[in-house]
């Protein structure tokens, strides 16, 4: 592929079109739209990364909403729990006779306030506080995501077809089940009461009203970053190993691709955008919930991709970002998730290569037809 | 722990087990027959279930069973010529997706039709209170209709199969389409006929288990999931030897209830799933290689 500027038109489009619908929705006074689409920006990070793993690398995932849960958790876990309450639980403890378990918390708790990644506050009962820091936290989500990436994704890129799918159906439905089923995480209830995020300059990804404008370009100029990331990387060497593998497995390797490489950095990178997406989302929505890890959203995030052409980042972008605020500002009602199954079934039965190829075939025939026109002519 | 109680926990995940076995001979039959993974097979149950409590207070219950078994597999018959007849040669990835869409609209229809409550059929033979004791452990008798009805219909199957025409004629489908064809075998139709099979099965199934766990719309997924670890570990495409690898599976998830809280009871039959899928993805029994390249197939 010669390295044209193109490519990046897809990027300025985007840009443009976030900056123009801030300023039109704020003319308008429909700031509150504004919040969907924070949201839906967090969600469409997810449906990037999937794009790269299922549109380029050529790998499904039924199992993204789980490294989403994976982020968002993490996440939530470290920046809500109290770690002045178990130093004391420990100590009482430690009166029981766990001495050394007792003095092996205090000493971890020593360490990381030393670090300067503790941070101290008070309760809604005035008792004092003591959590993890948002920007230790968000290191810690996307370092426990790219662990679990490595360890699930070694041996189930090694299956293909019905069994891939299934393995990250699995994967998917376990991180659902532990979620629900574990008192650090809130069992049903999810974890709720999550700090704002203080990034720098003032800026915060917080859910308060009065930093709605903010949030809304903190969240697309994530959005913005990972899909350059995206398109250089698939125009990069890498991008094209990618798309060797996704046409052929067996020659992609005899031309010297290091094929299961290739697919676990795609997978590990895929994994890291859901966890971005769902460390931030916790912080936007101060809280996060086991729906978000549940089955569903995964296949949503696949019919997103699907609906937007697999292999079409900019596609899955838009579609993304339409249904996703459709979706959140409950614009289907009661039939959210039958909306979604009818979609994927639509477009896997008459368009499965998505909503624009069918378009694009269009206008490209349009065009040769006009150009056949004048060539008889001659 | 006593024996008395080992033998409750082993009944308990013979139980569950055949349940699973029954879902696993469904994506089998389908599988042999198309070479696709009915994504919806979890939701026959379910289907099932909830259209046999629904005719149960008008008719005899063992009538509402056969006209919920019959019309589960017709909703099956409607899925496969709808949807999936006219797809000449569709890549795996299109049929996984499609019939995953297929699951959620037909768990969408049962949700406004039936609502999200949990229901039931009554029990088959006596109540909930009533029990029986078997070697010194109280069971429930539906756990014997359950157990019965799996052996009657695995062995019908098998049966089926081995000796009648039809059945015959879906073995030969399954092991080469094209010479199935020219012996003058219509296998378009026997590909209908597999949908309408495993819907039905799945649907008896469903009732069977109705009773004890009860019926909700969206207890298809992990069924389905489980149901496809059964079909795996006994070699996918095989079509009774899910049996065995079923039983396992019930017995392993019985067991960790006792070591794990309840929760993570799917937990352990996916990391079953998951284990299997990656030392040995053709199964424990069948010889025969998939999924993984490399190892033929």
């Amino acid at each position: 592929m010669r390295p044209t500027l193109a490519r990046y038109i897809p990027f300025v489009v985007l840009v443009g079109l976030v900056v123009a619908a801030q300023t039109a929705l704020s003319a308008l006074k429909l700031e509150f739209y504004l919040t969907q689409l924070t949201m839906a920006a967090y969600y469409t990070l997810v449906a990037l990364g999937l794009c790269l793993l299922m549109g380029y690398a050529g790998q499904v995932s039924l199992g993204h909403a789980g490294f989403f849960a994976i982020g968002g958790y993490t996440s939530a876990v470290l920046t809500t729990v109290n770690l002045a309450a178990t130093g004391a639980a420990a100590g009482a403890g430690a009166a029981a006779g766990g001495v050394a378990g007792a003095a092996g918390a205090g000493a971890l708790i020593g360490l990381l306030s030393r670090l300067g990644i503790l941070v101290t506050g008070t309760d809604a009962y005035g008792g004092q506080t003591l959590t993890v820091l948002p920007w230790a936290a968000f290191a810690a989500a996307l370092l426990v995501t790219a662990v679990v990436a490595v360890l699930v994704g070694i041996p189930v890129l090694r299956l293909r077809g019905h069994y891939l799918a299934m393995a990250t159906l699995a994967f998917g439905v376990i991180v659902a089940r532990v979620a629900v089923g574990t008192r650090i995480f809130g069992e049903a209830d999810g974890i709720s009461d999550v700090p704002a995020f203080r990034l720098f300059a003032g800026l915060a990804i917080s859910g308060k009203k009065a930093l709605r404008v903010q949030n809304y370009y903190i969240a697309w100029a994530m959005v913005a970053a990972g899909f350059l990331l995206l398109i250089n990387l698939i125009g990069s060497r890498a991008g094209r190993a990618l798309r060797a593998i996704h046409g052929n497995e067996a020659a992609a390797s005899a031309m010297g691709v290091d094929v299961p490489r290739h697919k676990l950095a795609a997978f590990l990178l895929s994994a890291l955008y859901a966890a971005v997406g769902g460390a931030c989302l916790v912080h936007f929505n101060g809280g996060i919930g086991p729906g978000e890890a549940s089955v569903m959203k995964s296949v949503r995030y696949v019919a997103l991709v699907a609906v937007g052409g697999m292999g079409s980042a900019g596609g899955t972008l838009a579609v993304s970002t339409l249904l996703t605020f459709l979706s959140l500002r409950g614009a289907f009602g009661q039939l959210d998730d039958a909306v979604f199954g009818a979609i994927l079934v639509a477009i896997m039965l008459f368009a499965p290569d998505g909503v624009f190829a069918p378009v694009g075939g269009w206008i490209l025939r349009l065009l040769r037809g006009r150009r056949g026109a004048r060539g008889a002519a001659r | 722990m006593g024996a008395d109680q080992l033998l409750q926990y082993l009944l308990s995940g013979v139980t569950t087990g055949s349940i699973y076995a029954i879902v696993g001979i469904g994506f089998n039959i389908v599988y042999s027959a198309t070479g696709i993974i009915n994504f919806a097979q979890g939701e026959f149950l379910m289907l099932g279930g909830m259209i046999a409590i629904s005719l149960a207070p008008v008719l005899p219950l063992p009538l509402a069973i056969a006209a919920a078994v019959l019309a589960t597999g017709l909703v099956g018959v409607l899925v496969q010529l709808v949807f999936i007849s006219w797809l000449k040669n569709p890549a795996v990835l299109r049929m996984i997706v499609i019939t995953i869409g297929l699951s959620i609209l037909i768990r969408e229809a049962s949700l406004h039709v039936w609502d999200e409550k949990v229901r039931a059929l009554p029990f088959f033979s006596g109540d909930e209170t009533s029990s029986i004791a078997v070697l010194g452990a109280r069971i429930s008798p539906q756990i014997l209709w359950i157990l019965g009805i799996s052996a009657v219909l695995v062995a019908g199957l098998t049966l089926f199969l081995r000796y009648t025409l039809l059945g015959r004629a879906m073995r030969a489908c399954a092991s080469n389409t094209t010479a199935a064809r020219l012996c003058g075998i219509r296998t378009s139709s026997l590909v209908t006929f597999s949908f309408f099979l495993a819907a039905a099965m799945g649907a008896l199934a469903g009732c069977a288990v109705s009773p004890m766990t009860q019926t909700q719309y969206d207890m298809g997924t992990s069924l389905a999931v489980k149901g496809f670890t059964c079909a795996v570990l006994g070699g996918l495409g095989s079509s009774t030897a899910a049996v065995a690898a079923g039983l396992l599976v019930g017995v392993l998830e019985a067991a960790s209830i006792s070591i794990l809280p309840l929760a993570y009871k799917d937990v352990v039959s996916l990391g079953i799933l998951l284990a299997i899928l990656f030392f040995r993805p053709e199964g424990l029994f069948a010889r025969r290689a998939a999924g993984v390249p490399g190892r033929a197939g």
